[in-house]
């Protein structure tokens, strides 16, 4: 997959897990192990991790990387993977599920969106759910949702 | 160099961070920058990243798409957004067979992606297009004696292969844009650190222990207020600050501006045109000081 071909050229040294601010704050989270464990060939513990989803996509780890693995990209493609089987956390899902309905990745009140003429805003340009689910088709993830059992607003 | 851009907001501004959109069209307004409303557009795709890469692929080259059919450069608010789209537009412009497959499905709204333009984010238009001396001979306010910190954020810059701005080791442009207001910018340890937003929703204790340690670094050097320039970096902090005081019984009270805000202010605009009322910390000392500062001098 895109992004993951320069995975056999890690060596080790263990840069991307100590330049990691996640890794620093986590107890489990370290991107070598889960680099080494798909060397490794450990399928499915690398997929089942729940330690995979604390990424934050900083790229702190690609960017400093001696050997270019792009780790950041990596993990993105186990990440990937893990969505196929499946295993992703709720707030993937109701992202997901937001974009396909109303072609933003979070469902904007219509408040808000009646408050921009207050505040002096133009008006907000439509998302066209119908276009974005259209050019969706055939990408399997998006055929693969099912409707969440409950959209809890996210924390951030 | 143009001076007429599409704007391209995303999704977190409108859904939460309006202040940030209001005091950006303010000042660019000052700035003779002229904005063209996008006619439709949708995410941009990086939130989709992670679980399908190739959802992320199709969402930013059909943003690309109808760019295009504008005939402009897009400009972004959010880092996020701008490093999306402009990752993705290097990708298509060179690799011919994702390209020819994205296409395909872009085929079905009526949609191709050609590379024909480039996305900016509102610091690079404001170093690069405007400049820092255009800058500075907008402000008729000087923030003199006003100390504030900076955050750039992680996507802004990184990663660097794609993005191509600035130095992610050692950020300049965020700096310089606030001394242009007369304000002092003072660092302090782990400036580049990330806010840890995206882990929010799978981690909260992670995502406020790196905020936490951030604000407390940012006190330590008795800055007044907090300068972003990213919607997500903004809620982390600015949203997230109360609770990060209760949760850990830190004080901070550390104001948390996008940097519109700042450079507005010394534009002469006020806080009220400046939306300072969208800000969950409470700026109110913070402009007192302001005000006792300038009479300083």
């Amino acid at each position: 997959m895109h992004g993951s071909v320069k995975i056999l050229k890690c060596f080790q040294c263990g840069t991307c897990t100590s330049d990691c601010p996640v890794a620093r704050y986590s107890d489990d989270y370290r991107p070598r192990t889960l680099i080494h464990m798909a060397q490794l060939g450990l399928k499915d513990r690398v997929l089942n991790s729940n330690t995979l989803w604390l990424c934050a996509a900083c790229f702190t780890c690609t960017d400093r990387c001696p050997q270019d693995v792009e780790v950041a990209a990596v993990i993105r493609v186990f990440r990937n993977l893990a969505a196929e089987k499946g295993c992703i956390p709720q707030v993937f899902k109701d992202q997901a599920q937001s974009l396909i309905e109303s072609g933003y990745a979070y469902k904007i009140p219509e408040l808000r969106i009646k408050k921009r003429e207050s505040q002096g805003l133009p008006p907000l340009p439509k998302g066209n759910p119908d276009n974005v689910k259209r050019a969706l088709k055939g990408v399997k993830f998006i055929e693969g949702l099912q409707k969440p059992a409950s959209t809890g607003e996210t924390t951030k | 160099m143009t001076d007429k851009y599409l704007i391209f907001l995303g999704c977190a501004i409108p859904y939460r961070v309006s202040g940030f959109e209001i005091s950006s069209r303010k000042v660019l307004a000052k700035l003779g920058v002229e904005l063209v409303e996008m006619p439709e557009f949708n995410c941009c795709g990086l939130p989709l990243d992670p679980v399908s890469h190739e959802t992320m692929l199709i969402m930013a080259a059909k943003n690309l798409a109808l760019a295009e059919q504008q005939g402009l450069n897009i400009l972004t608010l959010c880092p996020g957004c701008a490093g999306t789209l402009k990752k993705v537009n290097k990708i298509l412009k060179a690799d011919k067979a994702q390209r020819e497959e994205v296409n395909n499905h872009l085929k079905e709204v009526g949609l191709e992606f050609k590379g024909a333009i480039e996305t900016k984010h509102l610091l690079q238009l404001l170093k690069e297009d405007i400049g820092i001396e255009k800058i500075k001979a907008s402000v008729v306010r000087p923030l003199t004696n006003f100390k504030v910190a900076e955050h750039n954020g992680c996507h802004i810059l990184r990663p660097k292969e794609y993005i191509g701005f600035d130095d992610p080791e050692d950020p300049q442009t965020l700096k310089l844009l606030i001394e242009a207001t007369g304000a002092t910018c003072l660092d302090y340890i782990d400036e580049t650190e990330c806010c840890g937003a995206p882990s929010v929703g799978v981690s909260d204790k992670v995502a406020l222990a790196l905020a936490k340690d951030k604000l407390s670094h940012i006190k330590q050097v008795d800055a007044q207020a907090l300068i972003t320039i990213c919607p997500f970096c903004h809620i982390m902090y600015d949203t997230n600050e109360l609770r990060i005081e209760k949760l850990f019984n830190e004080s901070y009270g550390i104001p948390i501006l996008h940097y519109p805000q700042l450079l507005g202010l010394a534009m002469g605009l006020t806080p009220e045109e400046l939306a300072f009322n969208e800000l969950r910390v409470n700026p109110s000392n913070m402009l007192k000081q302001l005000t006792q500062g300038a009479n300083k001098t």
